[in-house]
């Protein structure tokens, strides 16, 4: 069984922004047609990985830039203004670049929009900067009609300099899939807010900078770190698909082992969401040498943001570029979200 | 709704039971005095249950788990399907759920009308669909589709005195009848049937007992978590074994011997069973839920004239054709063995109406990655 190829259609629809096969395929079709190539020891658009590195001589430049439109814009556990820091500051992270220089933020911004929700959400964006130890340098303002924009976007792009780049596509048979904690928690906290359900929960996103947690894993683990990538839309699926399909390994994921909060569970079951395909704002997927694995495992684990972390997954010679869910009695393959099922989280 | 609620019905997932219940079946099959053994179920959530926990992979070999005619969307008929489309091309406003939209008519589905411009709109219950009709001054055609369990819903309303504007277009269809059908198919051979714990709460497990008489076969019913579905399915071995066919109540937490009685009451006081078409499969002798003549103010077949004339100057689409929904819910092919599954049918454009549904066959199979044989996955390197 192959998975089908797939054609960017007529008209972009919604499911080209959820993060899974279709964006990937409007990316490679659409977007990367004759850009993005850095030479031979960088990595460009084309790798299609969470940032670009750019060789220096010495060491890499690494550069990464995300548009945030997650409605509401203040959510349980954050708002709009610290996911945009902490998803530039994470993406950096994923490339192996975890001290990060400076970041822009652009803001769109809707004819209308109250003064006073605009600098709580800057308050936001000072203090998660503080936190993540870095700052904004320069920025650009945009105001939109009524109704031509949905409240406030956020664009934010990130540089840091590192020496040694992790891309999400190292992994080879045998390697270990960690995470660092309870997977689903932001997509399904933002899910649960929708008006029509009146769901009564606690469910907080998990929105952080995780950039110290990754240095800590990086230090102990060197370069038996093999991939890294943050499971941000579609994910925890989305994420492996992506790091098996690139590298050219099949994925076992043991359904027991994955870290979940009794209420995303409940949550996910109440709307029918998978937390395995909602986004995670705050955590991260480290493929690692079977042998590192433990100790890279203990040195996530004395973060304070990765206490919940587990090993949660092997890669196969089987069935390259899927990935098989164990459930502890049977298994099947894990699918992708697709469509446009989901709400704007990010 | 409180999250916990949710979260208490987990405890129907526990792995280590489920290993024992596992382990279970392989051996109740082992015993079996011939192989393989299929049995099936009549119902499109223990095909969603058995492709999301796996459990595909864990049956054993000799063990066929068939998927019988289990989702009432999908056995929906094209002329049934024709009559709403022609009801909204004449201009009238029709209410129906979101999945029956999609179903192909003869040369046209609601979403097509939909997009020509017909008043066509999605509920997700008989009660929004009579609040359309309050909120509206024209006439609202709720198009019913669904087994015995949400016929009572629409029957409850019927009694209830709707507004005057409110009709029904009945696809209600009845599980019984059709179990019926298919056990006496020669090509199913099939030796025992997993029956629906939801359907079986309103109906009672009585109502399987003529059937298992007649036709010398078990009737198991089960619920929909991993468990029930593995439970249900050792208690159906263990008939087939013993050689002494029986009903047996593996969901007792739902569901009793003679079920909800007031609901059958009502069930009945509203609709009458008719023979009619389910689509793929066959004629179904008393398959067919239609209102009775004192609800015939709210029969919307006998309010309007529903002219089916204007859909035939339409080519039928070719890949229909092709199309093998009526065998997959039959139980005589799978998915994989349809040549459009996954090609030109596929949930964004589903040829057949086993890829529309949530309940479908086809679109469950698409969404968990179809039937791969899973189970001589390899770990470690090479």
């Amino acid at each position: 069984m192959t998975r089908n190829v797939r054609f960017v259609e007529d008209r972009i629809t919604l499911k080209y922004g959820t993060g899974g096969g279709a964006m990937r395929a409007l990316i490679e079709q659409v977007f990367a047609r004759g850009l993005g190539e850095i030479g031979r020891d960088g990595i460009g658009l084309s790798a299609m990985d969470d940032g670009a590195a750019i060789w220096l001589g010495d060491q890499y430049l690494v550069i990464t830039t995300d548009s945030h439109v997650v409605q509401p814009i203040v959510f349980p556990g954050g708002d709009i203004g610290r996911l945009a820091v902490c998803g530039t500051v994470n993406d950096l992270a994923m490339m192996g670049a975890t001290e990060p220089l400076a970041l822009t933020c652009a803001a769109i911004i809707e004819d209308g929009f109250a003064r006073d929700d605009l600098k709580r959400i800057w308050d936001s964006i000072r203090a998660t900067c503080e936190e993540a130890g870095t700052t904004i340098v320069t920025g650009d303002t945009k105001v939109m009609g009524h109704g031509e924009i949905d409240g406030l976007v956020l664009n934010t792009t990130g540089v840091a300099l590192t020496k040694r780049v992790v891309s999400d596509a190292g992994l080879r048979p045998g390697d270990r899939i960690l995470v660092t904690g309870t997977m689903g928690d932001h997509g399904l906290a933002i899910m649960a807010t929708r008006n029509e359900l009146a769901l009564e929960t606690k469910l907080e996103s998990d929105v952080a900078p995780i950039h110290t947690l990754v240095h800590r894993a990086l230090e102990v683990g060197g370069d038996a770190v093999v991939a890294l990538k943050d499971p941000t839309r579609g994910g925890l699926s989305s994420a492996l698909h992506e790091m098996a399909e690139k590298s050219g390994v099949g994925i076992i994921l043991d359904e027991p082992a994955i870290p979940l909060r009794d209420e995303a569970r409940a949550v996910g079951e109440l709307l029918g969401i998978d937390p395995l395909v909602a986004a995670n704002e705050g955590k991260a997927v480290f493929g690692v040498r079977p042998e590192a694995a433990a100790s890279v495992l203990d040195a996530i684990r004395s973060h304070p943001l990765g206490r919940n972390a587990a090993i949660v997954g092997e890669c196969v010679t089987d069935r390259p570029g899927f990935v098989v869910l164990d459930t502890g009695f049977g298994s099947r393959l894990l699918a992708e979200a697709e469509g446009e099922l989901l709400p704007r989280i990010c | 709704m409180k999250a916990a609620d949710a979260f208490e019905q987990l405890k129907f997932r526990d792995p280590e039971r489920a290993r024992g219940l596992r382990d279970a079946l392989h051996r109740l099959v082992q015993r079996a005095d011939h192989a393989p053994v299929s049995v099936m179920h009549v119902c499109g959530s223990h095909e969603q249950a058995i492709a999301k926990f796996g459990l595909r992979a864990a049956f054993p070999d000799e063990l066929q788990v068939i998927m019988g005619p289990g989702c009432p969307v999908c056995v929906t008929d094209v002329p049934e399907v024709d009559e709403a489309v022609a009801l909204a091309k004449q201009g009238v406003r029709i209410a129906s759920y979101g999945d029956m939209l999609r179903v192909p008519g003869t040369s046209q589905s609601l979403a097509d009308a939909k997009a020509e411009g017909a008043k066509v709109d999605v509920v997700y219950s008989v009660t929004q669909a009579v609040e359309l009709a309050r909120d509206h001054d024209e006439d609202i055609v709720f198009f019913a589709s669904g087994f015995e369990t949400t016929a009572v819903a629409t029957a409850a309303i019927l009694v209830d005195d709707p507004p005057d504007n409110f009709s029904v277009l009945s696809a209600h269809k009845y599980i019984p009848p059709v179990m019926e059908i298919v056990a006496e198919m020669p090509q199913t051979k099939i030796e025992g049937f997993l029956a629906a714990g939801h359907a079986a709460t309103i109906t009672g497990s009585a109502v399987f007992e003529k059937f298992v008489e007649r036709h010398e076969v078990p009737v198991v019913i089960a619920g929909f978590e991993p468990l029930d579905v593995l439970a249900g399915l050792v208690k159906l071995l263990e008939a087939i074994n013993s050689g002494v066919p029986r009903v047996e109540n593996a969901f007792p937490r739902c569901v009793t011997r003679d079920g909800n009685i007031q609901a059958q009451k009502l069930l009945w006081r509203v609709f009458r069973p008719t023979g009619g078409r389910w689509r793929g499969i066959a004629h179904v002798p008393n398959g067919n839920l239609r209102l009775r003549d004192e609800f015939a103010r709210y029969d919307t077949r006998k309010r309007f004239t529903i002219d089916l004339s204007s859909l035939w100057s339409y080519a039928p689409p070719k890949l229909v054709q092709q199309c093998q929904c009526g065998d997959i819910m039959a139980g005589i092919a799978s998915p994989s063995e349809c040549q459009l599954f996954g090609k030109e049918c596929t949930p964004d454009s589903p040829v057949g109406a086993c890829m529309v549904s949530a309940e479908g066959t086809c679109k469950i199979w698409h969404q968990y990655g179809g039937r791969p044989d899973l189970r001589s996955m390899k770990r470690g390197a090479a």
